[in-house]
């Protein structure tokens, strides 16, 4: 009877307690931000992504995946300035964990980390789907990459001071290889700047801002509506005044609409990795920005 | 010059404060730092320019692009450090930066139906009395909901959903705290709440993906059950969500009633499993189980002779129930097609004494009349939503209750009343074939079209046609699965 009483314990017990395999226990909303946690944490941390380059970001839904996988983490690293504004706020109030509150060191956002750009004058819905704190696509701009990762490993060896030693080194080799690459990129990119493109959504704006990159126009007429005929006639009509070299679009906007504007306009699509696992080759930061280039220097030059 | 002018804009942000940052103001702060960037831009440019000349005189040319490359830095760090003094000075605006998140809900209907909507009934069970009629005919305002909701402090979230009745009044739809610190996956949630039994149950009436509830909802929770007390939800560390909820509640509303007793009234218990099949595919499925004791939970009927009479139950009654919901999308990008699949089965059995009380009408038994009444009867729904083109969907649903066993000991043990003096527990078997068309211009407007044939009243068939607007105002929302 009391050993049997044990065996139930026990086996409860053992179901309650995390197994602890590494010290901190990551979810990244998005996918470049667990590459960056993987780039800091290194093998201190066990990385769960909670999108994939396919999903647009604004449309998640707090799946039942989801909330048990907020559930146990440690820290929650998040776009943040409203990009999640559908689905972070449920898994935090569904999860059960404390740690990841807003507020709290488990929760950590990117886009307060830097500048924003596009920060509307005025609020108004009838202006689409616009982010009252900037446009939040910061990860576009590796210089912003290089300023998170800094406030980002802070965070890590907050949460995990006795590995304190092991996240400032990474830290600091990161930052020495991300500045080198950096380098070579805007070196690469020279070509790039003042070439006009049309994009689909203002998801490249900080790429645009970086490379000194001309957007034209956007397929959407409204940040985060989708495209309609009538705004796509506009657009050939700009089109035909002020000629783009391509229309750039991210692997998760339709395809169709891209191509449609491409055609009539007799341009190019190039679509970008957009984040980490968004082409065969931007299978880590690095890779993601030497893809994004290729891409685009094969219209651009 | 420049550094000047920036340090000046610094120290005014640094003693204006927290005070209200005029947009004027800031609007000038920020064509400041533009001048400053595009100057510092020209001049980096400039350098560039020199460094390309330079190219030939290797050693001169070194020197200018560390100078251009030190000036370019400096430049933007300056320039990040001004806006970021801009954008907090206007993020902190006084008191009201600590304002809740409001939204508010405007709904409406416009309806058409072939048989008259105030003489709405299941036939075969036991009313609920909630308002689970369709909506009035020709143009109707719906309830229109007031969310409020922010943390409170570090320990406590508040949320408040007020609905407004379109014929005036406001009724507390929920209004709950809900903790955010317990450790180990544990949420404690109380005052009043929608039960965390079934799917269907916890969503609000504007997220649903049909204009009306299920029939097994209008029947057995009077369209949806609130609880006035206490829920506790545990969520297991493991990858797979596993989750456990318990309620304790007043039990005073459909199947339960008002009781006017110390205690506990009511009590739930649910579990949810959930998870994803590859990228494109996510469930959930649950089973629930609701229990309460009514009290004289009484319904108007007529009897055979169209006398006015008032049945009174005691008891116990228990809801049991299992559902399970499937979302289905291309690679789990729900933006431009997804398919969503959701079905309930609940089951509700009664046990308890009724009484028959006629004294207000024909009278024809000197006095009330009292007898055993248990029932055994259940209900399902099947529904399937499909987004075929990015705003526009289409969905079907699928409803029927099967009347089961109904005991009626007054009219089983001949002490009077027969079983036409009960015509709302003549034996019938409600369907309804729902479908909807909906067009969703964002994520804060939806105008839908729902026809329906719906069978729920004893050889009747209620032909409906409704047109339906769903806006929201405010702060985005943020939907369950």
């Amino acid at each position: 009877m009391k050993n049997w009483l044990k065996v139930i314990l026990l086996g409860v017990g053992g179901f309650m307690v995390q197994p602890a395999l590494a010290a901190l226990n990551v979810m990244a909303c998005e996918p470049e931000w667990g590459a960056l946690s993987k780039e800091l944490g290194g093998d201190k941390v066990s990385v769960y992504v909670a999108t994939t380059a396919l999903q647009d970001p604004h449309h998640i839904e707090a799946r039942p995946s989801l909330i048990a996988r907020a559930r146990s983490a440690d820290l929650m690293i998040c776009t943040g300035a409203d990009l999640e504004v559908g689905w972070v706020p449920l898994l935090q109030t569904q999860a059960g964990n404390a740690k990841i509150q807003r507020g709290q060191p488990g929760y950590f956002e990117a886009a307060p980390q830097v500048l924003m750009l596009e920060i509307p004058e005025r609020l108004d819905r009838a202006m689409g789907d616009v982010h009252p704190q900037g446009n939040p696509h910061v990860h576009m701009d590796p210089r912003n990459i290089a300023k998170i990762a800094v406030a980002l490993s802070e965070r890590m060896i907050r949460l995990d001071p006795a590995e304190t030693e092991y996240y400032r080194s990474r830290a600091k080799s990161f930052s020495e290889r991300w500045q080198q690459a950096l380098t070579r990129w805007e070196k690469d990119a020279a070509p790039l700047r003042g070439v006009a493109v049309v994009g689909y959504h203002k998801n490249m704006s900080y790429l645009n801002a970086w490379l000194g990159i001309r957007e034209v126009g956007s397929l959407e007429p409204k940040p985060g509506l989708p495209p309609t005929t009538s705004h796509m006639g506009e657009l050939l009509v700009r089109l035909a005044k002020d000629p783009a070299r391509a229309v750039i679009r991210s692997p998760y906007n339709d395809p169709r609409a891209a191509e449609w504007l491409a055609g009539n306009a007799k341009i190019p699509v190039v679509t970008l990795p957009f984040t980490v696992g968004g082409s065969d080759k931007a299978k880590d930061l690095f890779g993601l920005f030497d893809d994004t280039l290729a891409r685009l220097l094969a219209v651009g030059k | 010059m420049f550094k000047r002018n920036l340090v000046a804009a610094a120290i005014a942000f640094a003693f204006s404060g927290p005070a209200p940052a005029q947009n004027s103001e800031l609007g000038k702060i920020r064509e400041e730092i533009n001048q400053m960037r595009e100057a510092y831009e020209k001049r980096i440019q400039n350098l560039e320019k020199r460094l390309s000349e330079a190219e030939g005189k290797a050693g001169k040319a070194e020197t200018a692009a560390t100078k251009a490359e030190s000036t370019a830095t400096k430049a933007e760090q300056v320039s990040a450090r001004a806006e970021s003094a801009a954008s907090s000075a206007a993020n902190r605006t006084g008191e009201n930066a600590f304002n809740p998140a409001v939204s508010l809900i405007l709904q409406g209907t416009f309806a058409k139906t072939s048989q008259n909507p105030n003489q709405y009934q299941i036939t075969g069970y036991v009313p609920s009395g909630g308002e689970v009629g369709p909506p009035k005919r020709s143009f109707g305002l719906a309830e229109s909901e007031l969310v409020i909701a922010a943390n409170i402090d570090h320990y406590f979230r508040g949320v408040a959903i007020l609905a407004i009745a379109p014929e005036g009044g406001i009724e507390a739809e929920e209004a709950y705290f809900q903790t955010l610190s317990l450790p180990r996956g544990f949420g404690l949630k109380g005052g009043r709440f929608f039960s965390g039994i079934g799917y269907q149950n916890e969503r609000h009436q504007h997220t649903w993906d049909f204009q009306d509830a299920p029939l097994v909802y209008k029947a057995f929770l009077g369209n949806q059950l609130k609880q006035d007390g206490l829920q506790l939800r545990w969520v297991a560390p493991t990858d797979l969500l596993v989750e456990l909820g318990a309620e304790i509640s007043a039990g005073d509303r459909f199947p339960g009633s008002g009781r006017n007793k110390n205690g506990v009234g009511g009590s739930a218990l649910f579990a949810n499993l959930g998870g994803d099949i590859g990228a494109s595919t996510a469930w959930r499925a649950g089973v629930s189980y609701l229990s309460v004791s009514p009290n004289a939970r009484a319904y108007s009927d007529t009897d055979s002779v169209g006398g006015a009479v008032t049945n009174t139950f005691t008891g116990n009654a228990k809801l049991a129930g299992i559902n399970g919901v499937l979302k289905w999308a291309p690679n789990g990008n729900a933006s431009y097609r997804n398919l969503k699949l959701q079905g309930e089965y609940f089951q509700l059995k009664q046990d308890g004494a009724l009484i028959y009380d006629d004294t207000a009408g024909t009278n024809g038994f000197g006095g009330p009349v009292s007898g055993n009444f248990n029932t055994k009867q259940s209900g399902w729904y099947a529904q399937a939503v499909w987004q075929f083109y990015p705003q526009w969907r289409v969905g079907y649903r699928y409803d029927a209750l099967r009347f089961g066993t109904v005991n009626n000991g007054i009219v089983n043990n001949g002490l009077g009343p027969v079983a036409a003096d009960f015509p709302a527990l003549a034996n019938h078997r409600p369907t309804r074939n729902t479908l909807m068309f909906d067009w969703n211009p964002s994520d804060f407007s939806r105008i839908r079209l729902q026809f329906a044939s719906d069978k729920s009243r004893l050889g009747v068939t209620d032909n409906q046609v409704f047109v339906q607007y769903i806006y929201s105002l405010g702060a985005h929302g943020a939907h369950k699965f």
